[in-house]
C-alpha cells in the first residue's frame, strides 16, 4: 500500500505527465518540490489551477498536479489570465509557473501589475539568467559580465527579480535555489497560504546553456554563494481542539521571529547567525537584497512579507461567493428593471 | 444693431421649411458645448420632432474646434446630410471656412464677438452679441466660459421655434436635482431668446414645429446600450484600457451594474470591473475568467485591437469564451482617432496569425447594440469560442433614438459545461471524456471548469498543438484534425447567429448589401433613388460568418452593391472569399473619410453605374 495523505491521495496523485526538460534543469526539481508540498499540505487537486506564460520553465505545470486545472498561457502574459480567473473564482488556490525571460523581460509589465492588485496568487520565476526553451540567449536576469557561446557577454545590468517585487508591492516575496528542496516546500506552502500575491524567485540553473563556470547561476555558483537569511520552517494550520500553544516568548527569547499567515498557519523563521531578520520591514528587505546583489551572493528565505493587504477581491468589494457559482437569478435583471430603466428615459 | 440682417431678399424662397434640415454647431471643444447641444436634440426630441445629433470633433480636450451636426427629419431619417442649412457660430477660428460651407438660403446665427462680419450676400446672418448678452447675467466670471454656449441655445430656440418649455424640462433631465444649476443655464438661455426676439425681424426659413413622432421611444448612445445589454448578458468580468471611442462601455456598465448587482445584505458587487495596465492585459482577464467559466468582456478601438492579437487567436485555438467590443475608429495606426470607420471588418474577423476566424456580430442600431450586448455571451459559450462586437464611433457615442429594448427572449444559454455528476454521466456513455471530444458531431466539445470536484475533470488549456484529450501533440493528423473541427464549428454558426434582415421590392433593379451604420444612409438613399425611378432590394448583414442567405439574395440579382464605411471594400471582399463564383455580379461602395455615411453619397455612387 502507497502512503497517502490525509485526504487519502498518494504522491503520485499530485504527478504529471513525464518531465520532457532537460535531465538535471533546476525546473525539473522545482515540479517535485510542488508535487511533495501539494502533498504534504494535502491540497485538494481540484481547487487548484497551474498558469504559466511561454518557456521551459513554462512548460513544467504539465509536469506537475495532473489532477488540476492548467492554463499554458502566452509569453508574459500568465498574470492577466491568472488575475481574470481568479477574479471570477475566489475558491481556486492559483500556482503560477514563469522564467526569468517570460516575467523579467516580455512579461515585466504585468508581472509589476498583478502585485499591485495584490490577486491572492503563488507566482514563481524559475529564474536561471537565459532564454532555455530558444536556445540560450542572455535573459534580463543574466549578471554583468556572464558570457553565453553564441551571444557573447552580457554587458547590461541584470533585473533583480525580488528586488522588482518588493519595490513593486507584492505582499510576499522569498528567494529560494531549485537545489534546495526543504527551503523551496517551506516557503511553497507559507505562499499557498499567504492571501495575497506571493512571489518566489527560485534560481533554477539550466544545465543546457548557463550551468558554465562563468555563470552566476550554475550549480557550483549558487552552492557556493548563498547567503541563508534563516531557516524557514511551516507549520500548518492545525484545528483549534488540538493546538499546541506556541509560546511566542519561547521563539523571541531564540531570536525567532513566527509569521502568522490568515488561516492561522504559521512560518518560523529561525536565526542562522546572530541577527534575526524581520521581513515585515520593507526598507530593510530592500536593502538586504541590495547588498547580497552587490556582494554577488543569493539571498535566501523570506524576504518581505505584508500580512493586512487588500486583495483584488477586497478592493473590487467582490461577494464572498464565487462568481461563477451564480446563475441567472442573480446575474440577469428581471423584465421589471429593463422597463423601468426604458421608462425613466422615455418622454 | 444693424447687422441683425442683411442677407438681399432673392437668397431666401417664399417657404418655410419645417422639420427637415440639419444645424452645425461651430464650437470649441472643453466649453461645455456637449451640454448645450444634447439641450437642442433633447427638447426637439421632446416635442416630437425625430433628431440625431453627431459630434464631430478633433482628438483634444480642450480649445480645438469642434462640431456637432443636429438633423431633423419629419420623415424620421436619421443618417448625415452632406449639407448644413443652420450654422450656429461659436469658433473664431473656423467661422470663415464654416460660412463658406452654408447653400445659398442658409442660415448663419454667429457670435458677433468674434468680430468678423459674414459678408456672403446669399445667406441670412443673425448676430449675438454673446459677450454682451452675458454682461447682463450676474454668473460668476468663472462660470462664464461653461454657459456661454447656453446664449446660442437660447437664440436658436426663438429663431427655428424650440419651445423653453421643452428646453427647461430638458435642462431638469440633465441635471435632475440639481435646481441651481438648471436655473443658472436657463436665465442665459432666456436672454439669448430675449435678445433673438427683439431683434431678428427677418424670420428663419427654417422652422421646427411640434410632431407626434417620439413619443415611447427614448434617446441613448450606443455604448450605453452596450452595456446595458452586457448587463442583461449577466457580465461577469469586464477588464479594459481606456481608448477613445469605447470608454463610455465601461463607464456605462460600473453606471448599471453598479444599480443591479450590487448585494442588497451585504453591499458587495457580484462582477468585478478592472480597469487593466493595457489591452494585453485586459484580454488576458477575459480569457482568464472566461476559462475559468465565467462571462467576461472587454471594450475596445482600433490600437487595442492591434494588441489583442495574440489572445485572440488563442481564444480560438484553445477555445475559449470571451467577448470584444470593438466601437471602431479610423486606422491605420492612431489615424483620425475620434472618427467613425467601419475599417476593422477584415481584421477582426481574422485576428491572430495562423488560420484564425471569429465570430463577429455587426449592431446598427441601439436595438441591436442592446440585444448583441446580451446575446454575445450567449454566442461565445455556445461556441466556445471569441465573439467580436462591431460597433463604431457614431453608434456608440451619439444620440439615436430608438423605440425601448426588448427584454432578453430566452435564458440564458451557457454552452456545455459538465458538473462532476454529469461528467460521470458523460464517462459512461462515451467510456472517456475529452475537453475537445465532438461527441455531438458539431465540433464542440464540453468544458469541465476548474474547481470542478472529479479527479478526471482537469485538463489542460494551451496554445500549442493537441489532440481531442487535450494531451499535447504535434502529430500531423491530429493537427489536421483539429484545425478541421474548428473551421466545422465556426461554419456551423452560420444560420445560428443573427441572421441578414432582408427588405425587398417587386422587380427590384439591383441588390445592395450594407452592415452597421451606414444603414440609416441606404434607407434614405432607397427612397430618393426611387425619385429616379431605381429600386433594390436590401440585405442588411448582421454577422460573420456570412448566413448562407447571403449567397440566395445575391444569385437572386445581377448586380448586388456592397456598401460600408471603409476603404478597401473589406465586406465585399469576404462575400468574395466565401463566393468566388459570384464576385462579377458585386459592385463596391466603399468610401471612408471620417464621417458617417450620407445617402447622397450613396445614390450619386448608385447612378455613376445604372
Ligand atoms: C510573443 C512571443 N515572443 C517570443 C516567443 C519565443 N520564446 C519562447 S520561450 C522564450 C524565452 C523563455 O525564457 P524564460 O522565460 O527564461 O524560460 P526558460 O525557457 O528559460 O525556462 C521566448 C523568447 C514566444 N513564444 N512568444
Ligand atoms: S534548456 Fe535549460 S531551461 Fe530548458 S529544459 Fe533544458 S536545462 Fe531546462
Ligand atoms: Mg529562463
Amino acid at each position: 500500500m502507497a502512503k497517502t495523505n490525509t485526504l487519502d491521495l498518494t504522491k503520485n496523485d499530485y504527478k504529471g505527465r513525464p518531465s520532457t526538460l532537460c535531465p538535471g534543469c533546476g525546473h525539473n526539481a522545482i515540479s517535485n518540490q510542488i508535487i511533495s508540498t501539494a502533498y504534504d499540505m494535502a491540497i485538494e487537486p481540484h481547487r487548484v489551477i497551474k498558469l504559466s506564460g511561454i518557456g521551459c520553465s513554462s512548460k513544467s505545470p504539465a509536469y506537475f498536479l495532473g489532477r488540476s486545472h492548467g492554463f499554458n498561457a502566452l509569453h508574459g502574459r500568465m498574470p492577466s489570465v491568472g488575475t481574470g480567473a481568479m477574479a471570477v473564482n475566489r475558491s481556486l488556490i492559483a500556482i503560477g509557473v514563469s522564467g526569468d525571460g517570460d516575467t523579467g523581460s516580455i512579461g515585466m509589465g504585468q508581472f509589476k501589475h498583478v502585485m499591485r492588485r495584490n490577486v491572492p496568487m503563488v507566482y514563481i520565476i524559475e529564474n536561471n539568467g537565459v532564454y532555455g526553451l530558444t536556445k540560450g540567449q542572455h535573459s534580463a536576469t543574466q549578471d554583468e559580465g556572464v558570457p553565453q557561446k553564441y551571444y557573447g557577454i552580457n554587458e547590461y545590468p541584470a533585473v533583480d527579480i525580488a528586488l522588482e517585487a518588493i519595490v513593486g508591492g507584492a505582499s510576499f516575496v522569498a528567494r529560494s535555489f531549485s537545489g534546495s528542496p526543504r527551503e523551496v516546500q517551506a516557503l511553497l506552502s507559507a505562499a499557498i497560504r499567504h492571501n495575497g500575491l506571493a512571489v518566489l524567485d527560485i534560481i533554477s540553473p539550466c544545465v543546457a546553456f548557463n550551468d558554465t563556470d562563468a555563470s552566476t547561476k550554475s550549480y557550483s555558483y549558487v552552492r557556493e554563494n548563498l547567503d541563508v537569511l534563516h531557516e524557514v520552517e511551516f507549520v500548518g494550520y492545525v484545528p483549534q481542539a488540538e493546538n499546541i500553544e506556541i509560546d511566542e516568548r519561547t521563539y523571541e527569547r531564540q531570536g525567532e521571529i513566527l509569521v502568522e499567515m490568515h488561516d492561522g498557519s504559521r512560518v518560523v523563521l529561525k536565526r542562522v547567525d546572530e541577527d534575526s531578520y524581520d521581513p515585515t520591514n520593507r526598507h530593510e528587505a530592500i536593502r538586504q537584497v541590495e547588498e547580497a546583489r552587490r556582494s554577488n551572493k543569493i539571498l535566501t528565505g523570506l524576504l518581505y512579507f505584508e500580512p493586512e493587504r487588500r486583495t483584488l477581491h477586497d478592493v473590487e468589494n467582490l461577494i464572498d461567493t464565487p462568481l461563477v457559482d451564480l446563475g441567472e437569478d442573480v446575474l440577469r435583471p428581471s423584465k421589471e428593471a429593463l422597463d423601468e430603466i426604458m421608462q425613466e428615459m422615455m418622454i | 444693431m444693424a447687422d441683425v440682417l442683411q442677407a438681399p431678399e432673392q437668397a431666401v424662397g417664399d417657404e418655410t421649411i419645417v422639420n427637415d434640415f440639419q444645424i452645425i454647431v461651430a464650437t470649441v471643444n472643453g466649453t461645455g458645448s456637449q451640454t448645450s447641444n444634447s439641450l437642442v436634440i433633447r427638447s426637439l426630441f421632446r416635442m416630437g420632432i425625430p433628431v440625431n445629433g453627431k459630434n464631430i470633433f478633433p482628438s483634444n480636450i480642450k480649445g480645438l474646434q469642434t462640431w456637432y451636426t443636429i438633423r431633423v427629419s419629419k420623415d424620421g431619417y436619421v443618417a448625415r446630410k452632406e449639407e448644413n442649412q443652420v450654422l450656429v457660430a461659436m469658433n473664431k477660428s473656423t467661422i470663415i471656412e464654416d460660412i463658406k460651407q452654408l447653400p445659398a438660403g442658409g442660415v448663419c446665427l454667429y457670435d458677433s464677438g468674434i468680430r468678423y462680419e459674414p459678408t456672403r450676400d446669399d445667406i441670412l446672418t443673425y448676430a449675438m452679441p454673446v459677450d454682451d448678452i452675458m454682461d447682463q447675467t450676474d454668473v460668476k466670471r468663472s462660470l462664464r466660459e461653461r454657459v456661454r454656449n447656453m446664449v446660442y441655445v437660447g437664440a436658436l430656440a426663438s429663431l427655428i421655434g424650440i419651445e423653453l418649455a421643452e428646453i427647461e424640462a430638458s435642462l431638469n433631465a440633465e441635471f435632475p436635482g440639481k435646481q441651481k444649476v438648471v436655473d443658472l443655464n436657463m436665465s442665459v438661455i432666456k436672454l439669448g431668446h430675449a435678445y433673438a426676439e427683439e431683434n431678428y425681424d427677418r424670420p428663419s426659413p427654417f422652422r421646427v414645429e411640434r410632431m407626434d413622432e417620439t413619443k415611447g421611444k427614448l434617446l441613448m448612445e450606443g455604448n450605453a446600450a452596450a452595456a446595458l445589454g452586457a448587463t442583461f448578458g449577466g457580465v461577469q468580468m469586464l477588464s479594459w484600457y481606456p481608448i477613445t471611442p469605447s470608454s463610455s462601455v465601461a463607464d456605462n456598465a460600473m453606471k448599471y451594474l453598479s444599480k443591479f448587482r450590487i448585494d442588497k445584505e451585504t453591499g458587495k458587487a457580484s462582477y468585478a470591473i478592472i480597469q487593466a495596465e493595457d489591452e494585453l492585459a485586459a484580454i488576458g482577464m477575459v480569457l482568464g475568467a472566461g476559462w475559468a467559466g465565467a462571462r467576461a468582456m472587454t471594450a475596445t478601438s482600433g490600437p487595442g485591437i492591434s494588441l489583442m492579437s495574440e489572445f485572440a487567436g488563442m481564444a480560438y485555438f484553445a477555445e475559449i469564451p470571451s467577448v470584444i467590443w470593438n466601437i471602431q475608429r479610423v486606422g491605420p495606426s492612431t489615424g483620425l482617432p475620434t472618427r467613425t470607420s467601419q475599417g476593422d471588418l477584415l481584421a477582426s474577423y481574422m485576428l491572430g496569425h495562423g488560420d484564425t476566424q471569429h465570430i463577429c456580430l455587426l449592431p446598427a442600431n441601439l436595438k441591436e447594440a442592446f440585444e448583441f450586448g446580451w446575446r454575445a455571451f450567449d454566442i461565445a459559450e455556445r461556441f466556445q469560442t471569441l465573439v467580436f462586437v462591431l460597433s463604431d464611433l457614431d453608434l456608440g457615442m451619439n444620440l439615436w433614438m430608438t423605440e425601448p429594448f426588448d427584454y432578453p427572449d430566452e435564458p440564458m444559454d451557457r454552452g456545455k459545461v459538465l458538473n462532476a455528476e454529469q461528467l460521470n454521466e458523460h464517462i459512461k456513455e462515451y467510456k472517456r471524456w475529452g475537453r475537445y471530444h465532438d461527441v455531438d458531431g458539431d465540433g464542440i466539445g464540453y468544458r469541465a471548469l476548474p474547481g470542478t470536484p472529479h479527479p478526471q475533470a482537469a485538463y489542460f488549456t494551451r496554445g500549442t498543438g493537441h489532440d481531442e484529450w487535450a494531451v499535447y501533440s504535434e502529430n500531423s493528423d491530429v493537427w489536421v484534425e483539429n484545425l478541421t473541427r474548428l473551421t466545422n464549428k465556426i461554419a456551423g454558426s452560420r444560420d445560428k447567429l443573427p441572421q441578414p434582415i432582408v427588405e425587398t421590392v417587386d422587380a427590384a433593379d439591383f441588390g445592395v448589401i450594407a452592415f452597421g451604420t451606414v444603414d440609416p444612409a441606404v434607407v434614405e438613399a432607397r427612397d430618393r433613388l426611387a425619385a429616379h425611378d431605381k429600386t433594390f432590394d436590401y440585405m442588411r448583414v448582421r454577422a460573420l460568418p456570412l448566413s448562407p442567405a447571403v449567397r440566395e439574395f445575391i444569385e437572386a440579382h445581377d448586380t448586388v452593391y456592397v456598401v460600408e464605411n471603409n476603404f478597401d471594400g473589406q465586406l465585399a471582399k469576404i462575400i468574395i472569399m466565401d463566393y468566388p463564383e459570384l464576385a462579377t455580379r458585386l459592385k463596391s461602395i466603399a468610401y471612408l473619410d471620417g464621417l458617417p455615411f450620407t445617402a447622397k453619397f450613396i445614390v450619386d455612387s448608385i447612378m455613376e453605374h445604372e
